[in-house]
């Protein structure tokens, strides 16, 4: 370590140094711009620290964020006492409590885990059970009369199911944004296009990257499906190993939404959720995910054979969908583990926390992690603790992007400049504004998850043309 | 109060607007998204259009000008940058502009919103979602309108007539296609144009099909179903039209699964008596031609509704679509003692047969057919005598 690095460490142990004499120099560095990224680069922000958040693709949610259900869990069916559970539970009770400030969206819809067999059927107390243990109080198991009164359109070979009253659909890109956006307005950084190459830790971190060096007094592993790989980057050694599985979806037009109101879940199976038929926030319905464990980290790529299925699976619990025309179908990789439970590790010593293999609920727990975090962080009594002056008495609430069908869009409203896409009904001044500010959308999926321009039913037959003229020259 | 509203300002629109001006219908208004009337010839940089409608032939742009300025002439009320965004019972309309959003009423409604290809998602196409993934739609937008060549080495999928087309645009814009890919065991298209692949040297594979589009953030290449993997910069899906009925199948309009489109009378009257449906709304795909003449014809109808002189709709035969169709177009009807237009229909799988048309046991009309998918089929409906108390008549083919 050089005479500079020494000088700053000592620098920073004394309470009156201005952290603004050292340009390079961040409390905390959180190397991904998942959806767990972006909410604790916003939990450090808001306690003061000064926090730089580094993301290898062009934009944010390039990796397991970008394709999920889009379900804020209750934690209904989380292993009893687990970690998981408890960062459901809080990251809900914060997306509630902070949601209206942000413009974020909920659609109070509930869930129904449906049982399609006798068997499944059998399982339903049990469930009811270990929800209720789980502090799921309102959750009760419900007969197929009441499902089909409840969501007529169902088929009638609906044996019972339970209802999940707090099961709930939002927006899985706009909340990620609107939580890093939160983080830059009070004063942190992004650098997108940044990978972490390496880092050393000698009472600060030391970390290259492919834009720069940086130095960091703490540093958060929060790199999705990367986890492993980064965390063997920093520490030599890595306690647990990504096995990425894939999940396919296919949505379909916005006039099957009319067909189904509840979130339905299959009874739990061992290794996933199983196959769920949701609504959607932006007024389609969504069906899926698979389940297909695969070598590629990074690959997200559909099969006709597996879209069929789902096509087919969707039919046969809600037989209006017959004939219903696709509008789209995708797939997203989660970054399971060999373990089914959380891959926390804090290492106080090296002011390191990993928050790895955020499997299938991170979308719901991301604001939980973020704050159980701070709280490791916080707790920590070393020596070479990284003291964070004071949280941020009055935040700035930047505004999420309001895309949710039952919200008022841009549309709504006057002077929008013109409809570019009209089957998902976005304006140019929604482009426009996704194209600025302190987030611009960097490439093609960039701008769709912001905006749902070319998302919807034409994929791009009418509306290509113009985003393309509008966007010339600004993705990387 | 407006007369008669046209959603939709594509040749079907205006043609229908022109003739209902032209029977002194007084208030007729077209409501366009787009910032000008045309509809998508406006960027079919290409010939032929216009040879009935207007004795010349013109490139899609110079048509779609000419169509601007007959409306114009003729009175018909423009709005264009006008969107339509929900149909209600009885005629009325949601409407969004760029500066407010309002409803409106209108005797009559006339639905001529067009067809568009189906995506790829609607395909099920599977594979990586790299960039360069279009319709023919979306790239001669993008090469008219904007002037941007989106690839430079595509494979075409389809052999339909827009699928050359598409050939003959890349061509002009110096893109070199790598292949041309047919599922089918022959191209759809008729000869001679089928000629068109072999004069680009464009290589044209039959029975070919997709089973994975392979790239990172652009295409890198496909891979087909018989494990043939083809290097390309991108994947241009043609044809395979579906009616751009959204409105009708979000509101209170019954669909036909066969179309696509709003189920109609042989009037175009849907099942909401104010609502009419003319164009390529009603099945995809028919030519530019064919769709203003459907567009005039169907306004003769409406302006005879609006003198009360439509046979009511009321109590129709519906027409069923049998063995070896795809669609039989009207669905319904309205029972007349001289019936009068056309029945439409498409097969799916090329066919050799007797084209039938029976109300139980009694057969109504019978001619051989030899048909290939995408061509025109027709039955003049004069040539059908309904019999007394049949509730539907099934249309099919005999081997
Ligand atoms: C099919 C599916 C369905 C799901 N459904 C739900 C649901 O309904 N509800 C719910 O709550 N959750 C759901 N989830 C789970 C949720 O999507 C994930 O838990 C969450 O996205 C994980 O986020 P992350 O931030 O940990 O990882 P990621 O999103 O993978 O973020 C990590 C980021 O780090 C970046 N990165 C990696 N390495 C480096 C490096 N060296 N330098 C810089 N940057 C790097 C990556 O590019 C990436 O952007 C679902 C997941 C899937 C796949
Ligand atoms: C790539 C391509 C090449 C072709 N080449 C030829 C050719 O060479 N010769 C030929 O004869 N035919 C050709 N055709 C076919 C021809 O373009 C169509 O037959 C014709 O345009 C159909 O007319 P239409 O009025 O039914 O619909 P369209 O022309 O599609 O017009 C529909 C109009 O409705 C508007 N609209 C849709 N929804 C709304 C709404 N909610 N509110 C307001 N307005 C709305 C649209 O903006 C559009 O302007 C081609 C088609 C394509 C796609």
């Amino acid at each position: 370590m050089g005479a500079a690095q020494g000088s700053c460490e000592a620098a920073w142990l004394t309470p009156s140094f201005s952290r603004w004499t050292l340009r390079g120099m961040f409390d905390v560095v959180v190397v991904g711009g998942g959806v767990v990224g972006c909410a604790v680069a916003r939990r450090f922000t808001l306690q003061g620290a000064r926090v730089l958040l580094l993301e290898k693709a062009a934009d944010i949610l390039s990796g397991a964020s970008k394709g999920n259900s889009a379900i804020l869990h209750t934690g209904f069916d989380a292993p009893a006492d687990s970690l998981e559970l408890a960062c459901i539970q809080a990251g809900h009770a914060e997306y509630l409590a902070i949601r209206e400030q942000l413009g974020l969206p909920l659609r109070a819809s509930g869930a129904i885990v449906a049982a399609w067999s006798a068997e499944q059927a059998q399982a339903l107390p049990r469930i009811v059970a270990a929800a209720h243990a789980n502090g799921v109080a309102d959750a009760r198991e419900i007969t197929s009369a009441e499902i089909l009164h409840r969501e007529p359109g169902l088929s009638p070979a609906v044996l019972g199911g339970v209802l999940v009253p707090g099961e709930a659909l939002i927006d899985p890109w706009s909340a990620p944004l609107a939580y890093l956006l939160q983080a830059l307005e009070n004063g942190a950084e992004v650098r997108r296009q940044t990978e972490l190459y390496s880092g050393t830790f000698s009472g600060i971190w030391n970390l290259q990257t492919s834009t720069g060096a940086v130095q960091a007094k703490t540093l958060i592993n929060c790199a999705g499906l990367y986890g492993d790989v980064v965390e063997e980057r920093l520490l030599g050694a890595t306690h647990f190993t990504i096995r990425p599985r894939k999940g396919q979806f296919v949505v379909f037009d916005k006039a099957a939404a009319k067909h189904l109101g509840t979130i339905l879940l299959p009874v739990p199976e061992a290794h996933t959720k199983g196959i769920v038929l949701t609504p959607t926030i932006f007024g389609n319905l969504l069906v899926g995910p698979t389940a297909e464990d695969q070598e590629d980290r990074a690959r997200a790529a559909t099969d006709e054979g597996s879209l069929r299925m789902l096509v087919a699976r969707a039919e046969a619990m809600l037989p209006a969908l017959r004939g219903m025309p696709v509008t789209a179908a995708y797939a997203g990789i989660r970054p399971a583990t060999e373990e089914k439970h959380y891959r926390v590790r804090h290492e106080p010593a090296q002011n390191y926390i990993a928050l790895g293999g955020i499997r299938s609920t991170g979308l719901t727990a991301a604001l939980g992690l973020a704050a159980h975090a701070w709280a490791l962080h916080n707790g920590t009594q070393s020596l070479i603790r990284a003291p964070i002056p004071a949280p941020i008495a009055f935040p700035i609430w930047p505004q999420a992007p309001r895309l949710a069908e039952h919200d008022t869009r841009d549309w709504q409203a006057p002077d929008h400049g013109e409809i570019i896409c009209h089957c998902e009904m976005v304006t140019r001044r929604e482009i426009e504004a996704a194209l600025a500010g302190p987030l611009p959308a960097r490439d093609a999926g960039g701008l769709k998850r912001r905006t749902r321009a070319g998302m919807g039913r034409c994929q791009g037959f009418y509306c290509h043309a113009s985003l393309a003229a509008l966007t010339a020259g600004r993705f990387a | 109060m407006i007369d008669v509203a046209i959603i939709g300002g594509g040749p079907a629109g205006v043609a229908a607007a022109l003739a209902l001006r032209a029977r002194g219908i007084a208030r007729v208004a077209i409501f366009e998204r787009e910032a000008s009337l045309g509809g998508v010839p406006r960027h079919c940089g290409h010939p032929p259009f216009g040879m009935r409608e207007f004795g010349a032939v013109l490139t899609g742009p110079a048509y779609a000008r000419r169509l601007a300025a007959a409306a114009r002439a003729a009175g018909v009320e423009i709005y264009c940058g006008h969107s339509v965004v929900g149909l209600l019972p009885g005629g009325g309309l949601d409407v969004v502009t760029q500066q407010n959003h309002f409803a409106l009423r209108a005797l009559r409604v006339l639905l001529a919103t067009g067809a568009r290809e189906a995506p790829r998602a609607a395909r099920l196409l599977g594979g990586d979602r790299p960039q360069g993934v279009l319709n023919t739609g979306a790239l001669q937008a993008a090469l008219y309108l904007q002037n941007m060549v989106p690839f430079r080495r595509p494979v075409v999928v389809g052999s339909e007539l827009v699928s050359l087309s598409a050939l003959a645009t890349c061509r002009r814009h110096g893109i070199s296609p790598v292949a041309m890919l047919e599922p089918g065991r022959r191209p759809v298209a008729r000869w001679p144009l089928t000629l068109l692949p072999r004069l680009l040297r464009v290589p044209l594979h039959l029975r070919a099909d997709i089973a994975e589009i392979r790239g990172g953030a652009t295409v890198e290449s496909v891979l087909l179903h018989d494990g043939r993997a083809i290097q390309c910069d991108g994947v241009l899906l043609t044809g395979r039209f579906v009616p751009e009925a959204s409105l009708a199948r979000m509101g209170h309009l019954a669909m036909d699964a066969g179309t696509g489109g709003p189920a109609v009378d042989q009037y175009g009257r849907c099942s909401d008596g104010a609502y009419f449906a003319a164009g390529n709304m009603l099945r995809g795909i028919e030519t530019a031609g064919w769709s203003f003449r459907e567009g005039a014809a169907i306004a003769q109808y409406i302006t005879d509704d609006l003198c009360g002189g439509l046979p009511h709709g009321g109590e129709a035969v519906a027409v069923l679509c049998g063995a070896g169709l795809k669609y039989a177009l009207p669905q319904r009807l309205a029972r007349v003692t001289r019936l009068r237009g056309v029945l439409q229909l498409r097969v799916s799988a090329a066919v050799r047969g007797q084209l039938c048309v029976r109300a139980g046991e009694a057969v109504l009309y019978r001619r051989h057919l030899t048909a290939l998918p995408e061509r025109r089929i027709l039955i003049e409906l004069e040539n059908i005598r309904l019999p007394p108390g049949v509730a539907q008549i099934t249309v099919e083919i005999l081997a």
